[in-house]
């Protein structure tokens, strides 16, 4: 397998227990992976949780990792994918004083041209959100910045893909099962 | 909790009865057949203390000296018997001290469940006294681990942790349980887990991997044989032995994989890894088809993964898919419990008998046992040496014992010599390698097994790291044997320093106490041997005895085990001196 390092969406399905993030946060600590970024939701399926991770590593590690994972108790499947694979996006906020949208006219490009959203707009500031990829979050960042910024924030990536996700059939199918055999009880 | 974890069917069947915690907490090990549990009392668990002192006719609890050996003796019940072992602890430093056992049990899959105390729930994350948060410190070396606030969550969370710590690939449970939950009074019904939705414990067996596996076999020219515990954890000895009498393929064992097929069996070709035998070492890279069986290819068993066995093609009989190419890649897995798999491949492989292949196992024995093993086991020096001791043992008790072997030279010595004629014979800290295991796991095992002889076999600086377990043995007349193999030195450690760092002995020459006067002070039999002439007459006292007996064997200070394979060398390159 390649040991090119590659940049991989890890989404896990799983029970909505306390600890389970440090339990799957822990099999990277203790490989020394840095978790890139991370988010965690409902998923398409009633009861099911969902972490979305991020990681730069090679496949042969990815493959391996994905095998610690759903070797979890409550783990119910993890894929990962590149970002080929995946549709995704991650999501960023900036907190802006507001004269400065009247004395710099630059800015008023810079949303403009980014397709950067404003979210509210008061006396004091005003907060602008771009969604995107990094790489378009980190460019409009860097356009403002030298205006002064007053706070920003990134979310972690969240994604689907674009084949379909083998696990939506899957647990519908256990839910079905489960709901049968309460029923005949 | 989410109950939709648990199948509502068996949630809703049990009638229910009003009781506390701590009370619900004796009817569910009771209702999961642990009657014999190991642990030490402390602030944060008393609730439920008091309830096993008014339970003690269901349920016997042993006072081990400290919270670690608790987790071993734990462990040795549930390696001698098959069942899950039970630790009890309060909280903060009791249950801290679980951890090692904890550990030893993840790496070498024994089923344990760990019940420790924990602070009232509104005390939690306040520093309170006592308090240490046991669920975050044990995640990583558990199999599943779980917090209890409130007493109606008990019966289904202890029927989880004894599921999923004896089911699939065993492994160790550890449940924390607040005080407040413990007094808790609630309406109490329970309900064995049979099913968690996002859980398979054993893979479905896959016909085509039995085919493709069986194939493999049928063509093979010099096929090899590397079983491990999960033949003996999956209970498939008999189905193991009819495939290897059948097939007539060389078996070689991994240090937890011992006692699955008795010791004599022709088909025995002895131990793998770095101090494993002659033989199935370096043949391990000639054989061109490699059946590992309930093995995980840890690398004492693999040296330099680079040159393990790359002319074979590798098949993987394994319950836990993570294992499948995790260390070596296998050509053919073939996932599923072992004696499903075993029994199932039976019917598609073709008789053999390999009569040329099984020579050159030989043939290597014989150089082995002209370097290494005559000296060792009928020494012509003055020094007493391990292997004599072992061979003694094995003679005064005909392969019937259990061996329970701590760490190091002792243990190498001990597995590589002594003779098991049944399975779960041999306990030992294999991944984890746990000094100070083998004191209270040899306790756990005889409680397990009272009608078996346990062997316990220590270096001098293992017994030392829970010699307290002493007194355990004195309050609860376990009738266990304790051989300490005294050599003054931390053993393995001063052979390496001997072989890899120029003989600097750092830190492990050893002055000892009097460990005769110890045992004595415990009023257990003891008894110090420094003389060959001495020696048979003292094994076959102590082996004689019907109560715990001690013996210290004096044995030459700087022996080294061979044969040895160095760190990051092949297993092929396997040294002989």
């Amino acid at each position: 397998m390649s040991e090119k390092i590659n940049t991989y969406t890890v989404t896990i399905y799983t029970e909505n227990n306390i600890g389970l993030l440090n339990r799957i946060s822990a099999i990277f600590q203790r490989r020394k992976i840095n978790i890139e970024s991370l988010s965690a939701s409902e998923s398409e399926i009633d009861d099911v949780f969902k972490f979305t991770l991020v990681v730069n590593i090679t496949e042969h590690q990815m493959e391996k990792i994905k095998g610690q994972i759903e070797r979890q108790v409550e783990v119910i499947k993890a894929f990962y994918h590149t970002d080929e694979e995946t549709i995704f996006t991650e999501s960023g906020l900036f907190k802006i004083k507001s004269e400065l949208l009247f004395e710099e006219p630059q800015i008023q490009n810079i949303i403009k041209d980014s397709h950067a959203r404003i979210v509210t707009v008061n006396r004091e500031f005003f907060v602008l959100e771009k969604s995107g990829r990094r790489s378009e979050i980190d460019l409009v960042h860097r356009e403002l910045k030298p205006f002064g910024i007053m706070q920003f924030t990134r979310s972690g990536r969240i994604a689907v893909t674009k084949t379909e996700m083998p696990i939506s059939t899957l647990l519908q199918q256990i839910k079905d099962e489960q709901e049968a055999a309460f029923a005949k009880a | 909790m989410d109950v939709k974890t648990i199948d509502k069917k068996q949630s809703a069947a049990a009638t229910t009865t009003k009781m506390s915690g701590s009370e619900a907490l004796i009817h569910c090990l009771v209702a999961e057949g642990a009657n014999l549990v190991y642990g030490y009392p402390g602030g944060a668990i008393m609730p439920f203390y008091d309830q096993l002192h008014i339970h003690q006719d269901k349920i016997q609890h042993v006072l081990t000296r400290h919270e670690q050996g608790a987790t071993h003796a734990a462990q040795g019940f549930a390696r001698a018997t098959g069942k899950v072992g039970v630790a009890v602890a309060t909280s903060g430093p009791g249950a801290t001290n679980l951890i090692t056992g904890i550990a030893d049990a993840q790496i070498d899959s024994t089923p344990m469940v760990c019940i420790t105390g924990q602070v009232g729930s509104h005390l939690l994350g306040s520093d309170a006294f006592q308090e240490t948060d046991i669920i975050g410190i044990s995640t990583p070396v558990t199999k599943w681990n779980y917090q209890i606030t409130s007493a109606k969550e008990i019966p289904e969370v202890m029927a989880k942790a004894f599921y999923i710590a004896r089911s699939g690939r065993p492994g160790p449970v550890l449940i924390d349980i607040t005080k407040d939950a413990q007094f808790e009074e609630f309406d109490y019904a329970y309900a064995k887990c049979e099913h968690i939705r996002s859980y398979t414990p054993t893979p479905e067996v896959q016909e085509d991997q039995l085919k493709a596996a069986a194939e493999a076999i049928n063509a093979a020219k010099k096929p090899m044989i590397v079983w491990g515990q999960g033949v003996i954890l999956g209970e498939a000895e008999e189905e193991f032995k009819a495939f290897v009498e059948k097939s007539g393929i060389p078996a070689a064992w991994t240090i937890l994989g011992v006692s699955a097929i008795p010791t004599s069996h022709p088909l025995n070709v002895g131990m793998v890894g770095m101090h494993g035998n002659y033989g199935p070492n370096v043949l391990t890279n000639e054989c061109d088809v490699l059946i590992a069986i309930g093995m995980r290819f840890d690398d004492r068993v693999t040296g330099n993964l680079e040159t393990y066995a790359k002319q074979a093609k590798i098949i993987h009989f394994e319950i836990d898919p993570a294992e499948v190419s995790k260390n070596v890649k296998a050509d053919y897995p073939v996932l599923g419990n072992s004696k499903e798999t075993l029994s199932r491949i039976l019917p598609l492989i073709n008789e053999k008998t390999h009569t040329d292949w099984h020579q050159r196992f030989k043939d290597h024995d014989v150089i082995e046992y002209e370097k290494v093993i005559k000296n060792d086991i009928h020494p012509t020096k003055e020094g007493l040496t391990m292997g004599e001791v072992i061979e003694l043992i094995n003679k005064k008790t005909k392969g019937e014992a259990i061996i329970v072997t701590d760490v190091g030279q002792h243990q190498m010595v001990g597995i590589r010599y002594a003779d098991f004629n049944q399975s779960k014979s041999n306990i030992t800290s294999g991944g984890l390698g746990t000094m100070g295991f083998a004191l209270p796991a040899a306790i756990g095992a005889k409680m397990g097994a009272p009608d078996r002889e346990v062997v316990a076999i220590i270096g001098d600086g293992g017994y030392q790291m829970t010699i307290q377990e002493l007194g355990t043995v004195f309050q609860t007349e376990a009738a266990v044997k304790i051989v300490v193999l005294n050599n003054e030195f931390l053993g393995m450690v001063r052979q390496w320093q001997q072989l890899f760092f120029d003989k600097r002995y750092a830190s492990t020459e050893m002055k000892n106490p009097n460990f005769c006067k110890i045992a004595e002070a415990y009023d257990i039999e003891a008894q110090k041997v420094s003389k060959r002439e001495n020696l048979e007459a003292a094994v076959e006292k102590m082996i004689a005895s019907k109560n715990s007996f001690f013996l210290e064997v004096m044995v030459e200070k700087e022996d080294n085990v061979f044969p040895m394979i160095p760190t990051g060398a092949s297993v092929s390159d396997i040294r002989l001196e």
